[in-house]
């Protein structure tokens, strides 16, 4: 019976993103549209108390999401008007972050996983590891922190990249290959090098150029959502995940060519030094 | 659930986000933006779910982490979204709420 409700609330919750995120997109009923997919998460999430796959831990739950809710409340509704884009790309890589936590507590466990879960697992975990640090890095540029601030270069930069990109990849495919029996070392690397090269892929990119960026990261999240959602067999994170991930590339591309740039110019710099040095 | 399920779910899901943004005015790309970042918020209860399944100590703390930053992403994401979408209402009618 509890399971037919959760069920049944997931699916409307769907909806209701969906529907919401349409309402949205229109002038006129966009402020109707965030209320009504805010009332889709709210039902979602206090359905899930009664959710029958979990079985214990409702304390530390409850806890995290006071703490976490309550501190994004609060910074929220307090950050300046002129402060919303590097708040958005720290809310969304918390989000990145949560999808590729949920990727490390099943892999942790190596349990036996049908290969097509265990292989979306390490994606959504490399992609959402990324979408955190990279969203990190954006927050830490337009906040004006001066250590990532402006345009950081150095010699070699995208072969370096490149080749830890591979490396990372590599490392996932092992995982993903290598059914229960990859060590929780190999494990620890991979999410490691995920990290980094989420780093090293923002830091060359200028300011102005960050809000194309932070759409991008927050595609990666949809992405990361969508692939952890059939990793724990939730269609309503696969269905908001992917809907977020595909919206969320057309709007990167929207936002570029508003901005009069191919988006390979803003994440690969193609102008070498000219580009997106307003800050 | 059945691979080639999921799959489906994956193509029509991803054709759905494509037509709902597209043809949507440039003022409106960074209120969608926030609004879709509130979306993948839903990564909470997949959080709860994995802390809800943990076991371990090390599980455990992974999955708190996850919890507390899923719950940042669904609220930060709606509260900065209302109030965007909020302004967005009071430029175009010139209410008075802020």
């Amino acid at each position: 019976m509890n399971n037919l409700i959760v069920n049944l609330s997931y699916f409307i919750a769907a909806v209701l993103f969906i529907y919401g995120l349409k309402q949205m997109a229109s002038p006129n009923n966009a402020r109707s549209g965030i209320q009504w997919a805010g009332a889709g998460m709210v039902l979602a999430t206090v359905i899930t108390f009664i959710n029958p796959a979990i079985h214990g831990n409702y304390i530390l739950m409850i806890l995290g999401i006071g703490i976490g809710g309550g501190i994004a409340w609060y910074t929220g509704k307090r950050v300046a008007m002129t402060d919303m884009p590097q708040m958005i790309a720290l809310y969304n890589g918390m989000g990145g972050g949560a999808a590729a936590a949920i990727a490390a507590v099943e892999l942790l466990k190596r349990h036996e996983l049908p290969f097509s879960v265990q292989l979306l697992a390490v994606l959504g975990a490399l992609i959402g590891s990324v979408a955190f640090s990279g969203s990190l890095i954006a927050f830490a540029k337009l906040q004006g922190i001066k250590a990532f601030s402006g345009v950081i270069r150095f010699k070699n930069q995208q072969m370096v990249n490149a080749a830890l990109f591979g490396l990372t990849v590599l490392l996932g495919l092992v995982i993903a290959f290598s059914g229960t029996e990859y060590s929780l070392f190999t494990l620890f690397i991979f999410f490691l090098l995920a990290l980094i090269f989420g780093v090293m892929m923002t830091l060359p990119i200028g300011g102005a150029d960050m809000p194309v960026v932070i759409s991008l990261y927050n595609a990666l999240t949809g992405l990361a959502v969508g692939f952890e959602g059939y990793v724990l067999g939730n269609p309503a994170m696969m269905i908001a995940g992917i809907v977020v991930g595909s919206a969320g590339t057309l709007l990167t591309q929207l936002m570029a060519k508003a901005m009069n740039r191919p988006i390979s110019n803003v994440l690969f710099s193609q102008f070498g030094g000219s580009t997106g040095e307003a800050q | 659930m059945d691979g080639f399920t999921a799959l489906y779910i994956f193509m029509l899901a991803a054709f759905t986000g494509y037509e709902v943004i597209s043809k949507v005015p440039v003022i409106l790309h960074t209120p969608l933006m926030s609004g879709s970042n509130f979306v993948h918020g839903i990564v909470l209860v997949g959080a709860m779910v994995a802390l809800g399944q943990a076991d371990t100590g090390t599980e455990m703390f992974i999955g708190f982490i996850a919890v507390l930053l899923a719950a940042g992403n669904a609220v930060g994401g709606y509260v900065v979204t209302e109030r965007m979408l909020g302004m967005f209402k009071t430029s175009q009618k010139g209410a008075s709420k802020a």
